[in-house]
């Protein structure tokens, strides 16, 4: 039997091919656990996670949670914006007191890019990166990588292009650390001020023409623009980049084949995607949230296996 | 390491056809009655004895489920390695049913009491009955005994019983292997 090569989910980037298919195999036997009338295993009774929030989160911190409590492990949750970091406690503080309360494993969420590898190196428990600035989202990637799997049966060799804010995008980030693992072709689209510089060196082709992009690929990963981080205009107007950058059913219905839509959520309806391309049957919108929980509860159960 | 033939291929075909009988005399035209095979082993065993029930003993339709109690089991973390799972096939509730359980060998009796909680996930069986091929009756760590077993075994434990299937490994054959 394999197991991961890793101790905790720091990035896509530390792992390996062989750890991602055991993860997509793994989540294979949660969904079907998911899928029954009795949702729950005891596979985790013994183990107490931390969920530690420190930057907002709806949809991630549920589906975490859900996968947790779906595997009976003991759940805490802390959020950043109710404690003591408030009153200026600093981060291995507030995860040390945490863990004195005998945590086996840390779910977290930070607003700094490397929060999760800093705390892997101060702390005893199992880490599992819940989105760390720009950096990575490797749980994201790996639901996206395992949902295009599903519906087009492979990754490998599948063409996908990955469309809007690359440059404050996490998700595009990990997500093109996992599709090129997998032998999958990436591109990145988007206006040029919302392009990384050589981003090229991580093995995709920038294409700045969206029609084009679309015309290539077999998936498009439709990203959110995040107001929350657009610190200085990186485009003129949001109906501008809309008009330059949404997909709408009319641009879909005039491509010559069909692709598959996807979006890390929440979706800002009719700037990426309109309502139509969102709730369409090319979407598969809902089936990456059902999938996040299988995958999420499959990390979790392999990182815990390694709990001793 | 030393083995011998703990039952012939004739010998487990026998035994098969004596407990596909016993089973029929029980529980009749199999109506209110589900076969569950536990993974991955069981498996043969309950897709052998459908068989048998279904070609020679004239059963129109039996219920057959695969159940896979790797996220059930107590050892979860103890040993080295990962517990990997394998397929659970239930397509069908077992609410109100007879359960049988199937598993070629009974040893500690642990991975029949995570099967008994696995179970319940498909809902909540009438009764529950369990049929295994060898019993090493001696070994048991939970009070778990079959209602209908092949053959009992007094094996020590340092020894395994290495069941094979023709599926599966190309013949039937039973081996006592001393490690």
């Amino acid at each position: 039997m394999s197991e991961l090569s890793v101790k905790h989910l720091l990035g896509i980037k530390y792992l390996n091919e062989k750890d991602i298919q055991l993860i997509f195999e793994t989540a294979d036997h949660f969904k079907e656990v998911i899928n029954r009338s009795i949702k729950k295993v005891p596979s985790l009774r013994d183990i107490t996670i931390a969920n530690i929030f420190f930057e907002n989160s709806t949809r991630t911190k549920l589906s975490f949670e859900l996968a947790e409590k779906r595997l009976s492990a003991d759940v805490i949750n802390f959020s950043a914006s109710q404690s003591s970091v408030k009153k200026g406690e600093t981060l291995i503080d507030t995860v040390n007191n945490i863990l004195s309360m005998k945590v086996d494993m840390v779910v977290m969420r930070h607003p700094n890019p490397g929060a999760g590898i800093f705390l892997s190196k101060h702390v005893n428990a199992a880490i599992v990166n819940a989105g760390d600035g720009a950096h990575e989202h490797p749980t994201q990637a790996l639901l996206d990588s395992y949902s295009i799997r599903e519906k087009l049966g492979n990754v490998a060799g599948k063409n996908v292009v990955i469309v809007g804010d690359i440059l404050h995008s996490r998700v595009a980030l990990s997500n093109i650390f996992a599709l090129k693992l997998q032998g999958a072709n990436v591109k990145v689209c988007g206006p040029k001020t919302l392009l990384p510089k050589h981003i090229e060196s991580l093995g995709v082709t920038v294409e700045t023409n969206l029609r084009k992009a679309l015309h290539w690929c077999d998936v498009a990963n439709m990203l959110r623009i995040q107001n929350e981080r657009l610190d200085i205009s990186y485009f003129p107007t949001t109906r501008e980049y809309t008009q330059q950058y949404g997909v709408n059913k009319a641009l879909l219905n005039s491509l010559d084949k069909e692709i598959v839509i996807m979006h890390p959520g929440p979706i800002n309806r009719g700037v990426e995607i309109t309502t139509d391309v969102a709730d369409s049957h090319q979407s598969i919108i809902l089936n990456q949230v059902e999938n996040g929980v299988a995958i999420r509860m499959a990390v979790i159960y392999l990182l815990a296996s390694k709990i001793k | 390491m030393s083995q011998k033939v703990l039952l012939s291929s004739k010998e487990i075909h026998i035994i098969l056809h004596r407990l596909a009988c016993q089973l029929l005399e029980n529980h009749l035209d199999f109506k209110d009655t589900v076969l569950i095979g536990i993974q991955p082993r069981g498996i043969f065993l309950a897709e052998r004895l459908t068989k048998i029930l279904k070609e020679e003993y004239g059963v129109k339709e039996i219920k057959l489920g695969f159940l896979d109690i790797t996220f059930f089991r107590d050892d979860f973390r103890r040993g080295d390695k990962t517990l990997e799972a394998t397929k659970t096939q239930i397509n069908f509730l077992v609410e109100d049913k007879k359960v049988v359980l199937i598993d070629d060998v009974l040893y500690t009796g642990r991975s029949i009491n995570a099967a008994l909680t696995a179970i319940q996930s498909f809902g909540r069986p009438l009764e529950v009955e369990l049929l295994t091929l060898i019993d090493r009756r001696f070994s048991r760590h939970l009070p778990i005994q079959p209602n209908y077993r092949g053959r009992q075994v007094d094996a020590i434990n340092d020894e395994k019983v290495k069941v094979m299937w023709k599926e599966n490994d190309g013949k039937d054959i039973i081996y006592l292997i001393n490690k």
